[in-house]
């Protein structure tokens, strides 16, 4: 039951995002969501509506796999719709008993509905065309000039690594040690919210001991094979920019300062 | 002194716990050297101290009293530690505990790419790591797909790809099922034979220990008896008055004896039991 779970969104595939290299994935998403919030108007919304159609084009990935990553989020979006709507000030549109909507409360829900599908999408979209390994190889890279002001970037990304590698193995144990609890009466399922969460005590403990054992053993494992942290450390698959990579960051760069100035455009 | 892989000169380890006066004296006053090349098998019941020798050899742990030594290198010389682990890698009990990435190959590679080797050696030695262990169709895997003969393969390899001389596996088959203990037994013989590592093999598995150069017994952190199996096991009662089986066969034979049927003591395989009747 608990195994349809899948870890990140990744979907598989070899196109030219799929193959871009992570670095620069992460920085075109960096300036996309650097460059929503310096929307003011609905016309630069069309250019972002067309990167988003031409990345989902290039990449291959069902659009039903980009809206889902909507689902979970749509009551947040729903919630600033409605608050952006009946809480603006200006020209009365109608009356709804003591609700009023105005016409600058629709536009300005509408708008901020959008930036947030957007932001959405469009990250998805990263974590859908990028392996999980990839992206945290590309975060190490990008955070390790940042190690010289202390940023541990190499523990980090062993971190999320080890963190992505071990959800699978303990939702197994979750399973087991559930199924072994019920074996012996524990009830999961009935009961009011405070009753569930005492019954997931018996759950939790013996699956917080096994981790803690896990860890102690994984520790000691690694230590066996020489890890002594990230210096001097090499990878079997080291990340190299390419042409495209330059190329389409470069590009992206110049689409995405063109967005931001809009907003100093309109009010020049 | 140049022959041997692991030297043990009168080595004691006790566990000291914490608020409490008693010490446990898990290793007492042992004396192994494992020669370059030998198959090793270490047999003792829980408790016999055979996990806390294991990570004695190759530095995870360093004698209260006596030294080790590791192809002539002392283990607590603290330079010498990653060369140590570099000669002697070391394989665990469970195989889900030491796999640390993602994907298979990418574990493989964990062991060089901590050793700084460039990529494209680190390519060559994973693949061919994958090969002995026969795993190279399953380099793109998820680990937690993988049965646990499968992983404890990847995990073999994963050592493999680091080229130590010598492979210490403690209790690599206790979590397997039969199939998987199969599989591992057959890589374990290849890495012997055809790779020529030097291996000691911890086990509490009798059929396990039939292939080896040599056997000791540990019973309460010492050695108890040492020989080739077929000196071990025709001691059918010592064996079992220290709580551990011998294998089917060789018991099976022993309680024929004792029936008066007039066969050998030093029976090992059924091969050599057929033969026998």
């Amino acid at each position: 039951m608990l195994k349809d779970i899948t870890i990140g969104q990744y979907f598989p595939g070899d196109t030219f995002i799929h193959r871009l290299d992570p670095r620069i994935k992460i920085l075109i998403i960096i300036m996309f969501i650097a460059s929503l919030f310096f929307i003011v108007s609905f016309y630069p919304y069309i250019l972002i509506l067309g990167f988003i159609l031409l990345t989902i084009r290039l990449s291959k990935v069902p659009i039903r796999y980009v809206l889902k990553g909507l689902k979970p989020l749509m009551f947040i979006i729903s919630i600033t719709f409605l608050i952006n709507i009946f809480f603006t000030k200006g020209e009365v549109l109608f009356l709804l008993g003591p609700l009023t909507i105005t016409k600058e409360g629709l536009s300005q829900g509408i708008f901020m509905a959008l930036r947030l599908i957007f932001l959405i999408t469009g990250t998805s979209l990263l974590t859908l065309t990028t392996s999980p390994i990839s992206l945290t190889d590309g975060i190490e890279k990008l955070l390790s000039p940042l190690k010289r002001i202390g940023i541990p970037a190499h523990e980090l990304a062993m971190m999320m690594t080890i963190a992505l590698r071990f959800i699978p193995t303990l939702l197994e144990e979750t399973d087991k040690i559930m199924k072994a609890q019920m074996a012996r009466g524990a009830d999961f399922e009935s009961g009011n919210i405070i009753n569930r969460a005492k019954n997931l005590v018996p759950l939790l403990v013996p699956l917080f001991i096994n981790a803690f054992r896990r860890a102690d053993e994984l520790a000691i494992a690694m230590e066996a094979r020489c890890y002594r942290g990230g210096e001097h450390r090499t990878r079997l698959n080291e990340l190299k920019l390419k042409k495209q990579d330059i190329l389409t960051v470069s590009i992206m760069a110049i689409f995405f300062g063109f967005i931001i100035s809009t907003k100093y455009i309109e009010y020049i | 002194m140049e022959q041997y892989m692991i030297k043990m000169e009168n080595v004691k380890y006790e566990y000291s716990s914490m608020g409490e006066d008693s010490q446990l004296m898990a290793i007492n006053s042992i004396n192994i050297a494992v020669k370059k090349g030998e198959h090793l098998v270490i047999l003792g019941h829980n408790g016999s101290g055979k996990s806390t020798l294991a990570k004695l050899m190759n530095g995870l742990l360093l004698p209260t009293e006596g030294n080790v030594y590791v192809n002539n290198m002392n283990t607590k010389d603290e330079d010498k530690v990653w060369d140590i682990r570099e000669t002697a890698g070391m394989v665990f009990q469970n195989p889900d505990n030491q796999m640390v990435a993602t994907i298979v190959e990418e574990d493989v590679a964990f062991g060089p790419e901590n050793q700084g080797i460039p990529s494209l050696e680190i390519r060559k030695r994973v693949d061919e790591a994958l090969r002995i262990v026969e795993m190279t169709e399953y380099k793109k895997h998820a680990p937690h797909l993988l049965s646990g003969g499968q992983k404890q393969r990847v995990a073999i390899a994963g050592i493999l790809a680091m080229r130590p001389d010598c492979i210490i596996l403690d209790e690599p088959t206790a979590m397997l099922d039969p199939i998987g203990r199969l599989e591992i037994i057959s890589t374990i013989k290849k890495l012997n034979k055809i790779e020529k590592k030097t291996i000691v093999h911890i086990t509490h598995y009798m059929d396990e220990a039939v292939e080896a150069d040599r056997v000791l017994v540990m019973e309460q952190g010492e050695i108890v008896m040492e020989g080739t199996p077929r000196e071990i096991f025709s001691q059918v009662e010592k064996v079992k008055r220290l709580g551990l089986d011998v294998p089917q066969v060789t018991e099976l034979a022993y309680e024929l004896r004792k029936e008066g049927i007039n066969i050998p003591s030093q029976i090992l395989t059924v091969e050599e039991l057929v033969k026998a009747l």
